[in-house]
């Protein structure tokens, strides 16, 4: 290699550097900002929003009004995470077994089902609320029992997200399944001794996908807790906060509440980034 | 179509053949279901069929009819006042449509059952004729953990889906026919059909009609869905392929920065960012004290401008999940062409457009689409940022100039009750989906010639 493209090769090279770099700060800057704001002490601005960055006085007094006994943050953060935690459990059961129906069984109708299920998912999901509240009102599973009922209707319509982990489960060989019933074992032994061990990879970025969604609803959830408080999740109560009238005073409550919420978040998916990577890119390929 | 009506003509020929054939047995089960099988000791079955058909009348006599019966007037009263002054309720038409819909449909599965009852009868008979055995009860309970095991699998999902999928669509569907809205509340008071009249005010154009603020939703959402996916589509490549580029280091790092975004849920990044571009925001409060400005950038009172940040902001969602997929796909284009290109002596921008570009556009066609379709319904970056505002004075029903369909949609259900337009605007909600899946899918490359690129 001669000298002119090394140096070529080096300007190259630091010029994508910068834009790195650059592209780091914007992605960064928002959360540095939320950071920084949780910490700011009531005696600037009372806790609203404020025309500058740092914090003139550090305190932790956000995050001690989160956990002191006027705010049920701790009662909503717990919702959130039993919400989350169901949700991921059932929803991904509920996912393995209709890939594997429709991966590896031909039955009568799987055809008809596929497309079915594919014109359903055409319709917004809003559409449906009031009769879904409706319906939840029925089991006694909207305001105090709002909880449960978000992981039922969560859980209940989840057979239809089946795409990534059945596009998975396909390229397990059938050849395998063949094998082993030549063996004499029945479907629903190789479905528990054979494909589930063989498909840790996948039913982690199911269950981190499931687990992830409840965090970020709000819409659905504050129609079917309808103003019972003790029933919110953490979106809900604190989306009210920030479009309430005096979200002045909650400002820095929230941005506290934010990061309390988003590091643990975070930090599972961080973890787990490896398999979610694989889970979406191999979705995105077959579509 | 045709071959589904010849399949429907053939099971008539077979019910009918079945009976003039059949034994004795078989006659009854046409009308006491699962007696045919009891008889020849089939009782698993035997049991099954007979539960099913005795649930249906239990359910029809004491509760679906009591509907069903309605459901040409939804209702004719809807409450009585008493002698001492309270009101006693009376026909709800909320109810008579949702359980209505639930009997039909409960009436067609147990039609079903009642032919897949017909073929067992005809089955068992057969099969007996040939001098075989008929399989256990035992057999029978085995076999759903093995050549029926998609049943087990499938059952409790396809119920899930019927009750909090299938029964609200429908219910949702015949609400557009109908003038459920403030005005026609249940209980209080009742609603009816109305036949094509809320699809004709969508449409109308007059000074009450809806057409002209449908079409500039319709219109801004189409140009947002089109922003929203290709901006985030290309620059997204672009990230990736910088941080692809041979050379550069500490690749783990950049793409976890990135990641970032995907990880933090939605609701507290996205407000955050919504407050920080507001008129007392961090981002004004900032080029005013500089000096850059003099009065606080309209960021999200300004139509235009509302956009416009709309679409940038949503870059910041958008770039690291492309970013994410494009790179694993990157790496799979053999670097043996660029090889020869390079001695070719094309550059970095030739070899972009003749080589990455097809490559991708090919691989990731579908995703395309889905990501096309999933933006046309963004709910969460448009109602987090603006709430559809700022609001309009020339366009209808409260929408805002940010308004897509979807949030238009929500705001018609949750502050104006109008859920008759609510449902006729989900229903064009589905129509638009469902075209551009269709014609895009069927332009896809990779659905024309799955082999193009192997």
């Amino acid at each position: 290699m001669n000298k002119s493209m090394k140096t070529k090769r080096a300007v190259g090279n630091a010029i994508t550097y910068a834009t790195l770099v650059i592209i780091s700060i914007i992605w960064l800057f928002p959360f540095v900002c939320l950071f920084l704001q949780s910490l700011r002490s009531y005696n600037e601005g009372g806790g609203g929003m404020v025309e500058y960055l740092l914090p003139k006085q550090f305190s932790l007094d956000s995050y001690i009004y989160l956990f002191s006994e006027e705010s049920k943050f701790v009662r909503w953060y717990g919702n959130t995470l039993v919400i989350a935690f169901f949700v991921a459990l059932f929803q991904t059961i509920v996912v393995l077994c209709v890939s594997y129906a429709l991966s590896r069984m031909r039955f009568k109708g799987r055809t008809f089902l596929m497309k079915f299920w594919l014109i359903l998912g055409m319709f917004p999901g809003f559409l449906t609320m009031i009769c879904l509240y409706f319906l939840l009102k029925q089991f006694h599973l909207t305001q105090e029992g709002a909880i449960p009922g978000l992981i039922l209707i969560a859980v209940a319509s989840s057979g239809m997200g089946y795409y990534v982990v059945k596009g998975y489960f396909d390229t397990i060989p059938k050849a395998l399944d063949e094998a082993a019933r030549i063996d004499g074992a029945s479907r629903a032994r190789i479905f528990f001794t054979m494909i589930i061990p063989m498909s840790k990879p996948i039913i982690i970025y199911a269950a981190l996908v499931a687990f992830m969604a409840p965090w970020c609803d709000y819409i659905f959830a504050s129609y079917v807790a309808f103003g019972y408080s003790d029933s919110y999740n953490v979106a809900v109560a604190m989306q009210r906060w920030v479009w309430t009238n005096d979200y002045q005073g909650f400002f820095t409550r929230f941005c506290a509440g934010g990061i309390l919420i988003a590091v643990p978040v975070t930090a599972l998916f961080i973890c787990l980034q490896k398999y979610y990577v694989e889970g979406v890119t191999g979705g995105a390929v077959k579509g | 179509m045709g071959k589904f009506f010849r399949g429907v003509g053939n099971d008539f020929k077979e019910i009918g053949l079945t009976f003039k054939e059949g034994d004795w047995k078989t006659r009854v089960s046409y009308l006491i279901m699962g007696f045919g099988p009891l008889m020849r000791k089939q009782f698993v079955r035997g049991i099954a069929f007979l539960a099913v058909e005795l649930l249906y009348i239990l359910y029809m006599a004491g509760f679906g009819w009591n509907y069903l019966k309605d459901i040409g007037t939804l209702g004719t009263v809807a409450r009585v006042v008493n002698d001492n002054g309270t009101y006693s309720y009376n026909d709800n038409s909320f109810l008579i449509l949702l359980y209505s819909i639930l009997s039909i449909i409960i009436t067609f599965g147990f039609l079903v059952v009642w032919r897949m009852n017909v073929k067992e009868n005809r089955n068992e008979e057969m099969l007996l004729a040939e001098g075989k055995k008929l399989a256990s009860g035992k057999q029978d309970l085995y076999s759903l953990l093995d050549s029926h095991f998609d049943k087990t699998l499938l059952a409790f999902p396809v119920l899930g889906i019927f009750v909090f999928t299938v029964l609200p669509i429908l219910f949702m569907i015949c609400i557009a026919f109908t003038n459920y809205d403030a005005k026609h509340q249940p209980p209080t008071s009742l609603f009816s059909w109305v036949g094509l009249e809320n699809f004709k005010n969508l449409f109308s154009f007059g000074t009450t009609g809806l057409g002209p603020t449908f079409f500039v939703v319709l219109m801004w959402t189409l140009v947002w869905a089109f922003f929203a996916t290709f901006l985030t589509y290309f620059l997204g490549m672009g990230v990736a392929i910088m941080i692809n580029k041979k050379g550069i280091k500490f690749k783990k790092l950049w793409r976890t920065i990135l990641v970032m975004t995907i990880a933090v849920p939605q609701f507290v990044s996205l407000l955050y960012v919504y407050k920080m571009f507001a008129a007392d925001g961090l981002i004004n409060s900032y080029l005013m004290k500089w000096g850059w400005i003099s009065s606080a950038i309209p960021f999200w009172q300004d139509p235009t401008l509302a956009k416009i940040t709309i679409i940038v902001v949503n870059l910041w969602i958008g770039i690291p999940y492309t970013m994410l997929i494009t790179t694993g796909l990157l790496m799979n284009i053999p670097e043996d062409l660029y090889e020869s290109a390079r001695i070719d002596g094309a550059n970095a921008l030739q070899m972009f457009r003749s080589i990455t570009l097809p490559y991708m556009l090919f691989v990731t066609g579908p995703f395309l689409l889905t990501q096309f379709t999933g933006n046309l319904n963004n709910f969460n970056v448009i109602y987090l940022l603006t709430q559809g505002g700022p609001l309009s004075m020339t366009l209808a029903n409260k929408a805002g100039h940010t308004d897509l369909l979807v949030t238009w949609l929500y705001k018609m259900t949750v502050n104006d009750t109008n859920y008759r337009m609510a449902a006729v605007l989900g229903i064009m909600v589905f129509v638009v989906t469902a075209v551009i899946s269709l014609v895009v899918y069927g332009m896809l490359p990779s659905v024309r010639d799955e082999e193009g690129f192997q």
